[in-house]
């Protein structure tokens, strides 16, 4: 048996008539990385509160770095640190005072206190900017800086919610540079995300969550071998083919294809990206099957729900023609 | 066994004072960084010793007879204690609005450095305030005539009141969400509060019970004091509560203090529901 630095078991916690976490289970072995993906109001932020022991829940166990989250919250804050969606830093103060800040609750002295934020300054590339208000930096500046705060004494379990929300590409991918260096040391990361490729990039194992609960558990290879890597995505002219398209679509690359029957559109996984697309296009001329578009295109988070849950994250938009797409767990090994 | 109790029990109690002497630093550190706050925030004070001591001034009668700028100076310290709520409510309902709380609470510190880290920043810089208040007072013609021993003690009375209205002002940014809401909410709270108490006017010349409300005002006491400490003019009025303004400057701070630190400290912890 590994080391689970994670439990979740049966978490509930409702605000009011809503339910936020409704059966939330969670484990995660120590020193790995495991992505929570997830739309908005799924209840990501709300498992981090709760296992970051910021916010009470009505049933269920949680235990983390082998601490229960509520019994033991006091010698659990020791070994654990938060970055949040929104930068939990101090805005008016520069970046060396935040970090000193910290580390002086953290009980370094003042001197290490210095030392400490002076060699995270430089990791994460803020040295320049030391002084300068936090409020005056830019968001991936202060995303890095707030990471940085996480990391002035080693933590146990990290987590991260939505640590790239609302940056640009370059950001994004120096942050993820940061969060890599991390894993190393030890740390076991709980890294929530609305991105498919956040996950993909970083996390050894991915929970899907929807309306509270996980639908879906697995690695990113077993999740893509459900969702497809890329999708071929056809629009038929005429309404009379679209069953003949669906068939020899599913047949070509042996998945049941998605069926929009409104727009007369229909999109599958594709393993191997060409030959796919070459083999559909040939299949449709050779049926005379008059077509208005086709291509190929990366999934979207919404098809990932679409194949997991049976409902978009959008809109529920139910196939006729493949009443069985639905695939409840299919990936929990 | 019991050593390490005790040890441990030290050791809980030097964390206490350590990250409260922390968050204490922080806002210090706001105070030097954003100084143009701090100088809007003397404004107020030093405009109305001018206003009231020089452009009503010349219409108000100070019972026993004196300088009404004398009577004035002393009044004008309470006050700005009392409008100083608004800067501690607002510190502490923006640390809430943003994520650097939720930092806090998920560190091993402990729970009430936060907020005793805000009341004590928030006194010393009452102390900045008076200093300048000090200074503007000499200015327009005000004095201490009791000795400097009395004088620091009256200033020890004002700091007083000043540590009972930051546990008021930290309970009320707990209390509504918006920083914003908070300072709006303030004024109308903390005029009246200055109009009905003797910091212009002295009770006796309000008519009958709104000269007894303000004689009741916890300002009102401090006030006194002070006068009495700094031998400024003012004869204290007949009712007891007047006659006992010494003993009710310090039993005033020191209620409003036992019931609202408990409140605040409840809320803060609330926050986790």
């Amino acid at each position: 048996m590994t080391d689970l630095a994670i439990v979740a078991e049966g978490l509930h916690k409702r605000y009011g008539e809503t339910a936020a976490l409704d059966g939330f289970d969670l484990p995660v072995p120590a020193a790995t990385v495991h992505g929570l993906l997830g739309p908005n109001g799924a209840g990501k932020t709300t498992v981090v509160r709760i296992l970051a022991t910021l916010l009470r829940f009505d049933s269920g166990r949680a235990t983390v770095a082998g601490y229960d989250v509520t019994r033991d919250a006091a010698q659990l804050r020791g070994r654990i640190a938060l970055t949040g969606q929104y930068a939990a830093v101090d805005e008016i103060l520069s970046g060396r005072q935040n970090l000193m800040l910290f580390g002086r609750l953290l009980g370094l002295n003042k001197r290490q206190a210095r030392q400490r934020a002076d060699e995270l300054l430089e990791q994460f590339d803020l040295s320049e900017a030391a002084t300068k208000s936090a409020g005056q930096y830019s968001g991936g500046m202060r995303r890095r800086l707030d990471l940085a705060a996480s990391l002035i004494l080693t933590p146990d379990v990290l987590f991260l919610d939505e640590p790239t929300a609302g940056l640009d590409p370059r950001s994004r991918n120096r942050l993820w540079d940061a969060v890599r260096a991390v894993v190393g040391a030890g740390t076991t990361v709980l890294l929530t995300t609305q991105y498919l490729e956040e996950a993909d990039q970083l996390a050894d194992r991915i929970s899907v969550m929807d309306r509270g609960r996980v639908v879906a558990e697995g690695t990113a290879d077993e999740l893509k071998a459900v969702i497809g890597e890329d999708r071929i995505e056809i629009v038929v002219h005429d309404v009379a083919d679209l069953a003949a398209t669906v068939e020899l679509v599913g047949r070509l690359t042996a998945t049941e294809p998605d069926v929009d029957f409104d727009n007369r559109r229909i999109s599958a996984p594709v393993a191997d990206r060409i030959t796919a697309l070459t083999d559909v296009v040939r299949a449709v001329h050779d049926h005379g099957i008059a077509v208005e578009d086709v291509g190929l295109r990366r999934p979207t988070l919404d098809e990932a729900f679409l194949h997991l849950t049976g409902h978009s994250t959008i809109r529920v938009d139910h196939g006729q023609m493949t009443p069985s797409h639905r695939q409840e767990g299919a990936i929990r090994p | 066994m019991i050593n390490t109790e005790v040890g441990q029990q030290q050791g809980r109690a030097r964390r206490v004072v350590r990250d409260a002497w922390a968050m204490t630093t922080r806002n210090i550190a706001h105070v030097v960084r954003s100084p143009e706050e701090i100088a809007i925030y003397f404004s107020v004070p030093i405009m109305s010793v001018l206003v009231f001591g020089y452009v009503f001034g010349s219409g108000m009668m100070v019972p026993g007879g004196g300088s009404y700028r004398e009577f004035l100076v002393p009044g004008v310290f309470a006050m700005s204690m009392l409008y100083g709520m608004g800067a501690t409510g607002t510190a502490i309902a923006y640390d809430v609005n943003r994520g650097v709380v939720d930092r806090f609470r998920s560190m091993p510190i402990a729970r009430s450095a936060l907020v005793v880290g805000r009341s004590a920043a928030d006194v010393f810089r009452a102390l900045l305030e008076i200093t300048a208040l000090v200074v503007c007072g000499l200015l327009v013609g005000w004095q201490w005539h009791r000795g400097v021993g009395n004088a620091v003690l009256a200033v020890g009375i004002v700091l007083m009141l000043r540590v009972a209205i930051t546990w008021i002002g930290i309970y009320l940014g707990l209390v509504v969400p918006n920083p914003d809401t908070v300072g709006i909410i303030v004024f109308p709270l903390a005029f009246p509060l200055t109009a009905v108490s003797n910091v212009f006017v002295a009770p006796e010349l309000m008519p009958g019970w709104l000269g007894t409300v303000a004689e009741w005002n916890p300002l009102s006491a401090t006030v006194s004091a002070a006068r009495e400490l700094f031998g400024n003019p003012g004869v204290a009025g007949d009712a007891w509560v007047s006659q006992n303004a010494m003993l009710m400057a310090i039993v005033w701070p020191v209620v409003l203090t036992a019931i609202f630190v408990p409140l605040a400290v409840r809320r803060y912890q609330r926050l986790s529901r």
